[in-house]
């Protein structure tokens, strides 16, 4: 009896109110769904907001810096000397914080570039299962190290090292800085060129194996060509990283900006400015504060442009394959 | 050499000398082979020399200075007492401040960019544009994210004057604090940070140093000290001069922020924030699209099948990244220093306002000092720094392995 009851419930057509509150329930659920959406796309729009005000903190405050007394364009572009914080002599030439930055990313590159994409030819085309278990946790673990960690250690074991090697090394010097800034760039430049070179289809390989190829052949003068894309990529992205790089040369590289090429003296980069203008009290709104965002605003400015030509080269030249 | 090898064959196997000659190519390929091989694995091993000399130096320099009192005490100026309870303390705030704001917000972008089926064409263009500026914003030096948060989290410069000290406030009393002539303790309520200062007068609500209410009495600079000493401790001279003080709650807010957590959580937030959204993209994007059409066609909406189906199979996903954008916060220096600069604390901080520091800045401080004893101890802090983001990225790689398998 019951069931049939239920059957009879069922088979009824509905009722004018409950199709009306289906309705209403089906214009709740899809009103509710756009507030969603336009909460995720709230958060998603601060993503943009933060580049947003990079861009316009960093450009108002370079503009206010321009507007000083004490500064022209033409010194900002054209001087060799920086010295914003003596009292009388001020200098605002950007070149010797540009030749710091340029030295210690060049001997970072030295350092990583090579090992790097060695590294990553050898975890791609060589080797052994079990090598690569004790490699690739290894790089992840030197890519996880804070950066504060390398800057001590380029202080407490690369550079007593280089002064035993050569006396004329000061305390400080660029060389220990860079080389630390290459241990740290190792990482990036290895897993993205390796995933490059993975990406090569095994067709290649095995073509020039059928031609009587060896590995080296395959991996040299083959896959590493056609992954180029992706390895300059690599070294332009870690170079991005090695211009932005601030603990490692705050500590080991010195404070005295100076045009730079000798990598046994002290130098100063341009992140090691603004730690030093972090670390001292400087007044604010004095030339010298204003200094701290020309001096970011073009920090930013090289690294922007080097992670968008990286992506675009990844991008551009990228070998499609079937 | 190769057109003729078909003619040669036959007169090389008769001469095994010309034949050892003629495959010398070969061979020399072969070693070629084996010397590359020997370059890789020498290149490659000298990474693992750079680990295990990192480690051995760090373990060789900080082990012997690394105590209960090392985690327990506050820095001084004196290396053998030196600990670094505030800087941990500091990180921790910190670092879960800046996951709580980062974390939503990078989920929820990642959702979008992923789930969010663009209809038009600007919609594509956007969210394309978008995903570029999140490219870029991950290769932004955090330096300038420490410029950015100086700017818009400590001075909000455009909405205030840019000095950094506290405008609006809520949760603070001020007082004036006076010390009578029996050493007692008296506070003075003020209204404001720069309200005139108190001249007391009889009758005045005042506070002990137990901050129970009190009455005050106030005599002349010459008259008789009162004889009861119950009685003395609620008396002034009017000549009493106080200075201010400041009572701060727990939760003590005030805009602009100034170089407190909150700033420097706010702005390790944006650091990590392209981490997380990268990582929960990719989270999301392995989740099998079967899973989502079984959904639709179970009748659920779009966002029902996010919540319940979609997100919870990305989880573990998400979660991995956000442990490793947490190891990256907590390592994080530059842009804490640009906003906190190098502060001698010896308390943790106590409201989202105060002073802080971090671990890997308490670190930098004494690694920078020419003291070879400051030196030991920022190794010993390097050991407890690298211990505790050992310890992240075992869960890390725990949660990686348990919930491998994607369902499907």
């Amino acid at each position: 009896m019951n069931e049939l009851k239920e059957k009879t419930v069922l088979a009824m057509p509905l009722s004018p109110e409950s199709r009306i509150r289906g309705q209403a329930v089906r214009r709740a659920r899809r009103v509710a769904e756009m507030l969603i959406v336009t909460l995720l796309g709230t958060s998603t729009g601060i993503t943009l907001l933060v580049t947003v005000a990079i861009i316009s903190v960093l450009g108002v405050e370079t503009v206010q810096f321009f507007r000083q007394e004490e500064v022209t364009v033409q010194e900002f572009f054209l001087s060799l000397q920086w010295n914003p914080l003596l009292g009388g002599d001020k200098h605002f030439g950007i070149w010797p914080l540009l030749t710091g930055t340029l030295l210690i990313s060049v001997i970072g590159l030295v350092v990583a570039v090579p090992t790097g994409l060695i590294t990553a030819i050898f975890l791609s085309e060589y080797a052994h299962p079990r090598i690569r278990a004790v490699l690739k946790p290894t790089l992840e673990l030197l890519a996880g190290i804070p950066t504060v960690v390398y800057g001590f250690f380029a202080l407490a074991f690369i550079t007593p090292l280089l002064k035993w090697f050569h006396e004329g090394f000061n305390s400080y010097n660029a060389l220990s800085a860079g080389i630390a800034v290459g241990i740290l760039i190792i990482p990036i430049v290895s897993s993205i060129a390796e995933d490059a070179m993975r990406a090569v289809p095994n067709a290649l390989r095995e073509g020039v194996y059928g031609l009587g190829g060896t590995r080296f052949d395959a991996a040299v003068k083959v896959v590493f060509p056609a992954a180029l894309s992706g390895i300059v990529a690599s070294v332009l992205l870690a170079m991005a990283r090695a211009v932005g790089e601030t603990m490692v040369v705050a500590l080991a590289a010195g404070s005295t900006p100076r045009m730079a090429y000798d990598p046994r003296l002290e130098t100063q980069t341009m992140t090691g400015f603004m730690v030093q203008m972090a670390m001292g009290d400087v007044s604010n709104f004095g030339v010298e504060y204003y200094s701290l965002y020309a001096v970011a605003a073009t920090l930013f400015v090289i690294t922007f442009s080097l992670t968008v030509l990286g992506a675009w080269v990844r991008h551009r030249y990228q070998e499609k394959y079937e | 050499m190769n057109e003729h090898s078909g003619q040669l064959l036959h007169p090389l196997l008769a001469d095994p000398a010309r034949l050892q000659a003629r495959l010398r190519p070969v061979a020399g390929r072969h070693r070629r082979e084996r010397l590359f091989y020997l370059l890789c694995l020498g290149v490659a091993g000298s990474s693992v020399l750079v680990l295990v000399l990192l480690f051995g130096t760090i373990t060789w320099m900080g082990l012997f200075t690394l105590s209960w009192q090392f985690l327990t005490a506050p820095p001084s100026p004196s290396a053998a007492e030196s600990g670094m309870y505030p800087a941990i303390m500091g990180s921790v705030w910190v670092v879960v401040l800046a996951m709580l704001a980062a974390l939503p917000l990078g989920t929820a972008s990642a959702i979008l960019l992923e789930e969010y089926r663009p209809r038009s064409a600007w919609t594509r263009k956007i969210q394309q544009a978008i995903e570029l500026n999140i490219t870029n914003l991950a290769g932004v030096p955090s330096v300038v994210y420490g410029i950015l948060g100086l700017t818009v989290f400590v001075y909000m410069y455009p909405l205030f004057d840019g000095s950094g000290k506290p405008v609006l406030e809520w949760g603070v009393q001020y007082y004036d604090q006076f010390y009578n002539e029996a050493d007692a303790v008296l506070l003075v309520p003020v209204t404001s940070l720069d309200a005139p200062p108190v001249a007391p007068v009889s009758g005045m609500q005042a506070y002990d140093a137990e901050n129970h209410p009190i009455t005050l009495q106030v005599i002349g600079p010459d008259d008789p000290w009162p004889e009861n000493p119950e009685q003395a401790r609620n008396v002034l001279r009017s000549t009493d001069m106080g200075g201010r003080i400041s009572q701060k709650t727990w939760h003590y807010f005030c805009l602009p922020f100034g170089r407190g957590v909150l700033a420097g959580a706010l702005t390790l937030a944006l650091v990590i924030l392209p981490t997380i959204i990268i990582a929960a993209r990719e989270a999301l994007r392995s989740v099998p699209d079967s899973l989502r059409e079984g959904s639709f066609a179970l009748g659920a909406t779009w966002w029902q099948t996010i919540r319940r189906v979609t997100l919870p199979a990305a989880l573990p996903g998400i979660m991995t990244g956000a442990i490793l954008a947490l190891s990256r916060a907590i390592g994080e220096a530059a842009p804490l220093l640009m906003i906190s600069g190098i502060v001698f604390l010896s308390n943790p901080p106590r409201h989202l306002m105060d002073d802080f520091t971090v671990m890997p800045l308490q670190i930098f401080n004494w690694a920078q000092r020419p003291q070879e004893d400051f030196h030991l101890l920022a190794a010993s802090g390097i050991i407890v720094l690298l211990i505790m983001l050992l310890a992240f990225n075992s869960i890390a790689l725990f949660i990686r392995q348990r919930y491998q398998k994607p369902p499907s």
